[in-house]
């Protein structure tokens, strides 16, 4: 059994995702809506740590592309976090009505 | 070190993306406000079938063309006697990367590799990401894919989260960026660093990989229903779908095959908001592309887009969300197809058009796209929940975009809105008169009415009433 590995230090070779400020507010493009002129362009980058880096410290990553992208480093074997969400009744409610219609108003073929 | 600032950047747009598109643009430039469309989607030098065999060499294309029998049987109990057409689908999800993307990548990544470039970007929130990274996994080049993914809390829309997982699974670099259309300034700033290839949605290679998709289902239906299709239904956004598989089927012979496009009614939401980002549970195929591409096809990522859907558009309408939900579940549970939400806006449309044409017609759909996590209707409505949209049962017409999703309750609310192409071809020519007002001569006469697809003199009169002062008034 191991533990737990430790999620604040990453070593070097571990896949992890740095964050970029590409553009602060008053660099971003002109025209656009209120709510996003106020924030900050941000890009996240994933990649193999080049050094042993923790959460928060300036970090560079070399990418699949093997290219070198350095930014604050936020998360260590990130997960891409999405999933199939929540049953839905409504939804699985459509499939019986459905199947029920056919069935009941099949003329044979 | 060159100037990295946005304005500085975009200053040096023309000269980055010529290194990097591998297209003579300004060979193809006329007088006015003209080019010449053909010549461009010529500069590729493949003929369709020259397009199939590179295709194939790659493992794409040559997908099922499958009959919805119970969703056939369906629209015939929804529709008057004697009405109801044959639907179809095109299994484009058969492809390597899941979806007809793969068959634009092919042709780009290709055209890269014999240029000798060492590796391809794209910048794409959409299936044509993992799509490039797919084939350039296949050919052994490098690949970096933009993606617009969250919003400023973070939190990112599952739909493009599973896009950019899908990139990383063949290779690619992914960058995730927040809201906005700095996606092309950064695009700008890895083409000049590192050299590679542009991949554009929007050059001729990319449109030209997509008209074999409309040369198969033109061949395919007419060998095996010995007829023409009646109606190809293809989801709009940037005009490439449209646009190729137009082409691909008059290559095929079909003449007479109406083209229809469908969006998912997206309408009041803005694209480039950090707050409204989220509110949409479609992340492509919606109105907030489709639109603007017609009225504007030339705001992209090269000189001219080769994607001009207005061309071939015979009919464009809109669907629900909630609509494109309920057919989601439809195709799984009626014909066993679990499929992703692209092919399904146009299915939820031709289960709806099939109703008004008489039994023996057929109406195609032209893709399908894999589906998963994030993509799942079940994904995209948990999300929906979460940012406090409501989701019930109810009437299509009390569908609000990005506050209410209503699931129909019965297949006979299903229904399609029109939009009203005139309306939208004047659109094109006001703002196509207001970007170059010098006189418009006998050249620009031809080719807006080309770009419109509408005869001269109609296309002449339109203009004439929008020199008029009241209508002048009236904004894009």
């Amino acid at each position: 059994m191991s533990e737990a590995p430790d999620r604040s230090t990453g070593r070097p070779g571990g896949w992890a995702e740095v964050l970029l400020v590409v553009l602060e507010p008053s660099g971003r493009a002109p025209g656009l809506p209120p709510d996003t002129a106020a924030t900050p362009y941000v890009a996240r980058v994933r990649g193999f740590l080049e050094e042993a880096a923790a959460v928060g410290d300036t970090a560079a990553v070399r990418t699949p592309a093997g290219r070198r992208v350095e930014g604050t480093l936020v998360r260590l074997d990130p997960e891409p976090g999405h999933s199939f969400g929540r049953p839905v009744g409504e939804l699985l409610d459509v499939g019986v009505e459905l199947r029920e219609r056919l069935a009941v108003e099949a003329p044979r073929a | 070190m060159p100037d990295t600032s946005h304005d500085a950047v975009l200053a040096r747009r023309g000269e980055i993306l010529r290194r990097a598109a591998g297209v003579d643009y300004p060979a193809v430039e006329r007088a006015g406000r003209s080019f010449d469309y053909e010549s461009l989607l010529g500069s590729t030098g493949y003929a369709v079938d020259d397009v199939a065999r590179i295709q194939a060499d790659a493992n794409v294309g040559r997908t099922p063309l499958l009959e919805l029998k119970r969703l056939t049987r369906l629209a015939r109990e929804l529709a008057p006697a004697g009405k109801g057409a044959r639907i179809l689908i095109k299994d484009e999800a058969a492809n390597p990367s899941g979806s007809f993307k793969a068959r634009r990548a092919a042709l780009a990544v290709h055209e890269a590799q014999r240029l000798g470039y060492e590796g391809v970007i794209a910048a794409t929130s959409g299936n044509y990401g993992a799509a490039v990274a797919s084939q350039a996994a296949m050919r052994g080049l490098r690949c970096i894919v933009l993606q617009e993914v969250f919003d400023s809390a973070g939190r990112g829309q599952p739909e493009i989260v599973e896009k950019g997982r899908a990139c990383e699974a063949y290779g690619a670099e992914v960058w995730q960026l927040t809201v906005g259309p700095e996606l092309f300034y950064v695009l700008l700033r890895l083409l000049e660093e590192t050299e590679y290839f542009s991949a554009s949605l929007y050059t001729p290679h990319a449109v030209a990989g997509i008209e074999t998709l409309g040369h198969e289902i033109g061949e395919e239906v007419r060998a095996r229903y010995g007829r023409d299709p009646d109606a190809v239904i293809v989801t709009h956004a940037g005009g490439g779908n449209v646009s190729g598989t137009a082409r691909g089927l008059r290559s095929a012979g079909c003449a007479g095959t109406k083209i229809v496009g469908v969006s998912v009614d997206l309408q009041g939401l803005r694209m480039s908001s950090d707050a409204d980002f989220n509110r949409k549970s479609f992340t492509t195929g919606h109105t907030g592309f489709g639109v603007p591409f017609l009225v504007n096809p030339d705001r992209v990522d090269v000189p001219r887009n080769a994607a001009r859907a207005l061309r071939y558009l015979d009919r464009y309408v809109t669907v629900t969300q909630g609509e494109v939900f309920y057919v989601t579940e439809a195709l799984a549970q009626l014909e066993g197809l679990e499929r992703g939400p692209a092919g399904n806006t146009s299915l939820a449309a031709a289960l709806v058009i099939a109703q008004e044409l008489p039994q023996e017609a057929i109406v195609v759909v032209q893709e399908t796209e894999y589906t998963g996590a994030g993509k799942h209707p079940t994904a995209q409505l948990t999300f929906a929940r979460e940012l406090g949209i409501e989701v019930r049962r109810s009437h299509p017409r009390e569908n609000v975009p990005g506050q209410v999703i209503a699931i129909p309750n019965a297949p006979e609310e299903l229904s399609v809105t029109e939009l009203e192409l005139d309306e939208i071809r004047r659109s094109y020519l006001r703002r196509a008169a207001a970007a170059a007002p010098e006189a418009i001569g006998p050249d620009d006469l031809v080719f807006l009415s080309a770009e419109v697809n509408r005869p001269p003199d109609v296309v002449e009169r339109w203009l004439a009433e929008l020199a008029e002062p009241a209508a002048a008034s009236v904004s894009v």
